[in-house]
């Protein structure tokens, strides 16, 4: 309903006999409106968090009250990828596809402290320490796993975010062709083709010593 | 544990039939045999066909870096009933080859995969030794005690940079790539071809039958998952289609794999507590019983009274939730998208509503702690669970039998499906639910009973068939006799303490070996842990049952459609969390 009272406060003054009747509005805001309050989720749960994800859609929380009711398996009817869960580097190849496959305009929240951040697993050998580290993401939502409250909250901060996007600073709207994100290669272990040059500058380093000892050397000193 | 008066006669009986090649286990705290490696297949045999050993419960391996010795480690029972067998086998680490006993038991397929993958060591004459968890190409195999990881800061915890001073600095700005990886030296990226799952389309591809007279049929690869609605998280499934028939089906797994084990052997004992809770998500309650059970074991303590029945009305409460779950996904896989589901996340909302008030957390409890368990139980909450046990859950329980039971649609789509016979579920090592469906009346809760179970009246519940239909009644059974138990338990439970000794938060855990075992609502739940006396286990190694039940996965879908195939997977019911650790 808040939505609806700004609606009705466009910031001209509205004729007495007119109001409730007609509203006037700007192209953007009402344009932001409808698409903050039909944000469909993809379903997609990675591990612990999403069954707090399934618990949010859920009777008792139900996020159908926010518009969010229809999960959509498949990335290109989505507007909002919730990762919700420990991004591992096995999976990370196949998150990154999704986020290219879906169609602008789109969102990242990132659920529970192991997309944030990497979480209680960080320090883990098979463990990406934060989604962004790959994907833009929009949200944070901490906790382990974050309680439906915390989702909900997470997902109207996005509904807010929305709100105050720009039409002619989106991206899709434009002719520039959009530009995907490369997708990790598993090697020896993950690696991001954009980092290929300082990957190959330390690996082939002239020193004895492995690069990783070296660099903590660096450090201490 | 030599010539001690307990020893289980099994192996004085091995010792007698092969004593060249088998000898007991001297190291104080440890208990089982030793066996050569050359031998390995004949004891196994031995102990399968003469013993009545048919269970493989796990097959592990331990690292005793700085020596030259790796251990692996087979752990047997009867399905009837009975102790522990242990053998161990010793190989060097530098070459480690053991033979494969995977033709013996098919159960140890995806452990032995597993062993090769986290340890390096070959199985000669395993069917299909590729890694499990990580990837092809991946470098290195993690859990060698040598092996340190992209964020290794320390061998054990608590890290001196973070406790007592607290000055912990970012594990990024340590590492040269600012990220959580490393790269061998000579490594190039601009060269490196990766294997990008060749090996698992090739080994598909292999089992396309020849072509027979005219007719010819294109044959094709499906993979569903990782990210698929019907997976239950992030489970890959590459199958070989004939039209809508499955020729071959590879579980593909480790899309999860957090590390469960790695971490938990830097971590301090107590510290591995939360860890489990988000092993099998859906029962953290479960998980920290087979944990503290089995460090129990080794510290020899006992929990009081009040803490065991506590223990054991949130094991059951773990229970019912996860199976009522289990059951709206069922039906999710059969079509009914998300309408059973609701029903079941509605009972399962209030017992979480039960977990948060004694824990603090709705999902990731950490409730429990060696020698009893963390808080009590709030008065006003032992009267929800009364109230919830006695009235609101049997009627909901009869809701969803009245509903589904009798569908034509749920009964059509379940019912011969998925069959696992009694001698192919003990084969492949399944437990839990699937292996009570196909006949086989092993609970570990009646045939090794721990905690009060002894004591509390209630039925293992089986079933014949061997279906996906079965072992949704045997779920359905199961949350009765939880009630049961359940109400036994809040009448009988007495006042007192909750903990043995006082809390703490560096546990000294003598040296030795303990496996600790708990019916999880997944089946064998089994924590196989060795401390050297440190404050941090050796190994820690945890027996997941939803993983041990992929194993037959393969066998349960091929022959069968491939719209079968998703539901066959909600019936084994597998949590990732658990699958890939």
């Amino acid at each position: 309903m808040e939505a609806n009272q700004d609606l009705y406060k466009p910031g001209y003054e509205i004729p007495e006999e007119l109001r409730q009747q007609v509203t006037i509005t700007t192209l953007e805001r009402i344009y932001n409106w409808g698409r903050s309050n039909s944000m469909w989720p993809m379903m997609f749960g990675l591990a612990c968090c999403a069954i707090e994800m399934i618990c949010t859609a859920a009777s008792r929380y139900d996020f159908s009250r926010f518009g969010m009711e229809v999960m959509r398996p498949s990335p290109r009817q989505a507007d909002v990828m919730i990762v919700a869960g420990t991004v591992t580097k096995k999976m990370l190849p196949q998150i990154v596809r999704l986020y290219n496959q879906m169609s602008l305009p789109k969102y990242v929240l990132a659920m529970g402290a192991c997309a944030c951040g990497g979480g209680p697993f960080k320090e883990g050998y098979n463990v990406v320490p934060g989604i962004d580290t790959y994907i833009p993401v929009d949200v944070y939502v901490t906790g382990c796993p974050p309680t439906p409250q915390g989702l909900l909250n997470g997902l109207l901060t996005l509904q807010k975010k929305i709100k105050m996007e720009q039409m002619k600073e989106t991206g899709w709207y434009s002719k520039e062709p959009v530009v995907e994100v490369p997708i990790p290669i598993l090697g020896p272990d993950v690696y991001d083709p954009r980092k290929s040059d300082l990957i190959y500058t330390e690996t082939h380093k002239p020193e004895v010593l492995s690069t990783e000892e070296s660099t903590m050397e660096g450090e201490s000193k | 544990m030599t010539d001690q008066p307990g020893l289980d006669p099994t192996y004085s009986d091995l010792l007698n039939e092969f004593p060249q090649a088998v000898e007991l286990e001297a190291r104080p705290g440890f208990t089982g045999v030793v066996v050569l490696t050359s031998a390995l297949i004949d004891v196994m045999t031995y102990l399968r066909d003469r013993k009545g050993y048919d269970y493989l419960s796990s097959v592990t391996a331990v690292d005793d870096f700085p020596e030259d010795k790796l251990e692996i480690v087979y752990l047997l029972f009867k399905t009837t009933g009975g102790g522990i067998i242990e053998l161990k086998v010793f190989t060097q680490r530098d070459e480690p080859v053991v033979p494969s006993i995977t033709p013996l038991y098919q159960g140890a397929e995806f452990q032995e995969r597993e062993v090769w993958d986290l340890y390096g060591v070959k199985f000669t004459g395993h069917p299909d030794l590729r890694r499990l968890l990580l990837w092809e190409g991946f470098s290195g195999h993690p859990l060698r005690k040598d092996w340190k990881e992209p964020f290794y800061e320390e061998e054990v915890k608590p890290f001196k940079t973070r406790w007592p001073e607290g000055k912990g600095v970012r594990s990024e700005n340590l590492n040269p790539f600012k990220d959580n990886v490393q790269y061998p030296r000579d490594f190039d990226p601009n060269t490196y071809e990766p294997d990008a799952d060749r090996s698992v389309y090739k080994l598909l591809e292999s089992q396309i039958p020849a072509e027979t007279g005219d007719f010819k049929v294109d044959h094709l690869v499906v993979n569903i998952g990782p990210q698929h609605p019907s997976t239950h998280g992030v489970f890959r499934m590459a199958a070989l289609l004939e039209g809508e028939k499955v020729l071959a089906l590879k579980p593909v797994i480790g899309y999860l794999h957090r590390n469960h084990e790695k971490i938990g052997e830097r971590n301090t004992f107590v510290q591995n507590m939360p860890f489990t809770d988000r092993m099998d998500y859906l029962s953290s309650m479960s998980n920290n019983f087979g944990y503290a059970i089995t460090v129990e074991k080794l510290l020899g303590v006992k929990p009081p009274e009040r803490a065991e029945y506590l223990r054991v009305m949130m094991a059951e409460l773990t229970r019912i939730a996860s199976h009522t779950m289990a059951i709206g996904f069922l039906l999710n896989d059969l079509g009914a998208f998300f309408t059973p589901s609701l029903y079941a996340l509605e009972e399962r909302e209030l017992i979480l509503d039960i977990f948060e008030s004694v824990a603090g957390s709705r999902m990731m409890c950490n409730y429990f702690r060696f020698g009893g368990v963390v808080r009590d139980i709030p008065e006003e909450t032992l009267k929800s669970v009364k109230k919830l046990v006695e009235d609101r859950l049997p009627r909901k329980v009869d809701d969803l039998d009245r509903y589904l039971t009798d569908n034509e649609i749920v009964r059509v789509r379940c019912e011969g499906i998925g069959v696992l016979t009694a001698e192919e579920a003990i084969a492949y090592s399944a437990s839990g639910p699937i292996l009570r469906a196909s006949g086989v009346p092993y609970d570990i809760r009646k045939v090794d009973p721990y905690s009060i179970y002894d004591r509390l009246e209630f039925d293992v519940c089986y079933r014949q068939h061997g279906d996906v239909y079965d072992r949704y009644l045997v779920r359905l059974d199961e949350i009765r006799q939880s009630l049961r138990i359940l109400k036994q338990v809040i009448n009988q439970i007495p006042e007192g303490p909750i903990m043995t000794g006082k809390v703490q938060y560096m546990v000294k855990v003598p040296a030795g070996e303990a496996y600790g075992r708990v019916e999880g609502p997944r089946g064998e739940l089994g924590f196989y842990v060795v401390s050297d006396g440190k404050p941090n286990p050796k190994r820690y190694h945890v027996r997941a049952p939803s993983m041990i039940n992929t194993t037959s996965l393969e066998k349960m879908c091929v022959g069968g459609k491939i719209a079968d195939a998703v539901t066959i997977l909600g019936a084994v019911d597998v949590v990732l969390g658990e699958v890939d650790r």
